[in-house]
């Protein structure tokens, strides 16, 4: 087979497509023209279907089983279904796209589907990795790897298949600052080399646009906007920046400082070393203090036990040695160890939202979610009800009461597991990574809720995050951990 | 995880076709499962043991892999001999419980053969390399590629779950329901486990179908699975351990074929 190397271009005809569950379109009306080689940073709020469009563009949507399509959709002037090969897609998260164990048996895999000669594979594999500046043996354990340098991977093995076109969503939204440049760069380096034509769907603009000749956003009705970077976010900035995309110039609010000093510590460490699992420890030598009426933000890079930290001082896994101590005030008749209180015992006292809230959740409806930790507490029926509407309405949460919380977007959820742990009230709420990969709507919703919530209630909050801009929004004394700590 | 983890090893046994360790292990299993005497088990593990010492497997790590099999073998012996079928002198007896010397000589046949089946099976399979199964199965075997990559790939998120099932755990501790009801919370974990998994399944094809699996065009291979003099040498060795197993059993008067007449 000969592989076709040249930039492609790009074509959709009125496109739609419907995914069979569903009774909405996910996106309909969808009339445009991408020349060979054009780079083009693809915008729309949430929902909008800029995914779909992607996965439509790369033929893995799916048959007839899938969902339904209209119009027309072609790569070089053929239909996208038939052009596999041509085009290459890199998604947002890591993990679920490593495909094989060692780093160049996972770079020549979409060759071998391709059927390119074995000879030659080789030679492709050394090339897309030099191009992407993944400087690791071939036989590196993929999973050895940071998130950064997977997404790499996942670069390296789509441009091994030589592909006319390549679609990058959101390719950056699940990694650490230092992550996102590596992979920035990493593409740049890599058109240097090969001038593919380019789709990029990212929340994040000011990393991307220097790379970009042209802006698309899409929403209701099609195309929005079409035109060079500067003209369309003079134009849509301001609308785009309120459906939560982050547009330079449009940073979300910040909310107020907090009026009073820090209270007293309530939950404290001292020689306190973490372990995620019997016999691992990950950081030792940590001594920090929790104290009322603040946020703590635990920072540092990736893999150093940022959130071991946070499970550990919220009473979720046990001090590998060291003490994590409850203040009298907060630790009551349970004592002053937090890992030996009962589950119900820490609901009042300190809750956790976990990063991933498929972790956490529990019931059928989102009312539901709300009353679990009320009713474990053991509230009369009134009091369940009254927590759960005022949550409802304080988190525009209300119109999804009945929803099932896995079906809620991304921004959703995070809101959900949030709520769900303000329920219980509890004095100290420990957070991980809580605005990774979220909007700048939802961001600026949840900055705001999280301080009203130091200030109001007076509560100790614990954020583990590399979100500079939460460590400042919220005036957070910061924790650093290094890898040297 | 030691049964998952495997390492690429440089010694001359990892770079033979797991498809011949398959069918080597199979051929010194084959007989053991049809007849039940001490003597072809215990001549196939003292060959087996001359085996291993070209393995090329450390004895720390033999013990370290294979102590399930050690466990297991004497566990089965003994409730073998106590309640096995009986005959000649009886020992011992008390209740259901009557040690005699059938059941004694088919509790160490039985334990013999334990180790005999399972030990080679685990020093062969220590050097196989998963991605390195799977080129065997597809081109060796030629299994559908379609197949046997989505497991080999399915197989990577194993560590995945681990994690997972660890974060399930503590967001239930977290959300106050996991003093009681440890029977439904397990049930319901296992539904959330299930349902993170379908999604990382999903979005593990997705990538895979992104990066050209199952398209039309005919597969190559980066890594061509070889069947070559020293396959057939490893699938020779099984096979002569076999037949010197039965032929001792036969020539000690010992054979007894389970399928034939007794």
């Amino acid at each position: 087979m000969t592989v076709d190397t040249r930039p492609a271009t790009v074509e959709a005809r009125g496109w739609g497509w419907r995914h069979s569950s569903r009774i909405a379109w996910a996106l309909r009306d969808v009339s445009l023209r991408i020349e060979a080689g054009e780079r083009v940073l693809l915008l729309g709020a949430s929902g909008a279907g800029k995914s779909t469009l992607l996965h439509g563009l790369a033929g893995v949507l799916g048959g007839a089983e899938e969902g339904e399509a209209e119009g027309r959709l072609l790569i070089d002037g053929t239909p996208a279904t038939a052009a596999r090969g041509r085009v290459g897609l890199v998604l947002q998260d890591p993990d679920s796209q490593v495909i094989l164990a060692r780093v160049g048996d996972d770079v020549a895999f979409g060759c071998e589907n391709l059927g390119v000669p074995q000879e030659e594979i080789w030679q492709r594999v050394d090339d897309a990795l030099d191009a992407v500046g993944l400087d690791v043996p071939l036989d590196r354990a993929t999973k050895a790897l940071s998130g950064g340098q997977k997404q790499r991977l996942a670069l390296a093995g789509s441009l091994a298949m030589r592909p006319g076109l390549l679609l990058l969503d959101e390719p950056t939204a699940n990694l650490d600052p230092e992550g996102v440049v590596e992979v920035r760069d990493s593409v740049e380096r890599m058109l240097q080399r090969q001038r593919s034509t380019l789709i990029v769907v990212e929340h994040r603009l000011d990393v991307w646009l220097p790379l970009i000749d042209r802006v698309v956003v899409i929403g209701e009705g099609g195309v929005i906007a079409d035109g060079s970077p500067d003209r369309v976010l003079e134009v849509e900035g301001e609308r785009l920046a309120e459906a939560g995309v982050w547009v330079p110039g449009h940073p979300p609010q910040h909310p107020a400082a907090p009026a009073s000093a820090p209270g007293e510590s309530l939950v404290s460490a001292r020689g306190l070393a973490v372990a995620r699992a019997r016999g691992t420890m990950v950081a030792d030598g940590i001594d920090v203090d929790v104290r009322a009426g603040s946020v703590l933000a635990i920072t540092g890079p990736n893999g150093v036990g940022k959130s071991t930290l946070g499970l550990t001082l919220a009473g979720l896994l046990p001090p590998a040695a060291g003490q994590v101590t409850a203040s009298e005030g907060l630790g009551g008749g349970a004592g002053a160890h937090p890992i030996r209180w009962s589950s119900r015992q820490l609901l009042t006292r300190i809750g956790t939202v976990f990063q991933e809230p498929e972790h956490q959740l529990l019931a059928k409806t989102v009312r539901e979610e709300l009353e679990i930790g009320p009713r474990s507490l053991g509230l009369p029926d009134a009091e369940i009800t009254a927590r759960a509407d005022e949550l409802l309405q304080r988190l525009r949460l209300d119109r999804l009461a009945r929803a099932n919380p896995y079906t809620l977007s991304g921004g959703e959820k995070r809101r959900l597991t949030v709520a769900a742990a303000l329920a219980t009230r509890p004095q100290v709420l420990v957070l991980d990574e809580p605005t990774f990969g979220q909007d700048a709507r939802t961001w600026q919703e949840l900055v705001a809720m999280l301080a009203a919530l130091r200030d109001e209630e007076g509560a100790a909050l614990v954020a583990v995050t590399h979100d500079l801009d939460v460590v400042a929004a919220l005036h957070a004394e910061r924790f650093t951990m290094g890898s040297g700590s | 995880m030691t049964l998952l983890e495997s390492r690429a090893r440089t010694g001359g046994m990892a770079r033979i076709n797991p498809v011949a360790k398959l069918g080597a292990s199979g051929l010194i299993a084959l007989p053991l499962i049809f007849t039940l005497d001490m003597v072809s088990a215990a001549v196939a593990l003292a060959l087996e043991c001359v085996l291993f010492v070209f393995a090329g497997v450390g004895w720390r790590e033999f013990w370290v892999r294979t102590w399930p099999v050690w466990l297991a073998a004497p566990l089965t012996g003994v409730t073998i001999a106590l309640y096995g079928q009986s005959g000649g002198t009886v020992y011992a007896e008390w209740l259901l419980v009557r040690i005699s010397e059938g059941s004694l000589l088919l509790a160490g046949a039985t334990m013999l053969r334990v180790l005999a089946i399972a030990l080679p099976s685990v020093v062969l399979f220590i050097t196989v390399d998963p991605t390195d199964l799977a080129d065997g199965l597809a081109q060796t075997w030629r299994l559908p590629a379609r197949f046997v990559l989505g497991a080999l790939a399915g197989l990577r998120m194993v560590g995945l779950f681990i994690d997972d099932w660890h974060a399930l755990q503590l967001a239930r501790r977290a959300r106050g329901v996991a003093d009681r009801g440890r029977v439904r919370r397990f049930l319901g974990m296992a539904f959330a486990l299930l349902v993170l998994s379908i999604r990382r399944g999903a979005k593990l094809s997705t990538a895979m179908e992104a990066r050209g699996l199952g398209s039309p065009v005919r597969r190559t291979w980066a890594r061509p699975a070889r069947f070559g003099t020293a396959e057939w040498m490893l699938l020779l060795i099984g096979a002569a351990i076999s037949a010197a197993a039965i032929a001792a059993a036969v020539w000690a008067g010992t054979w007894n074929f389970i399928l034939g007449p007794s």
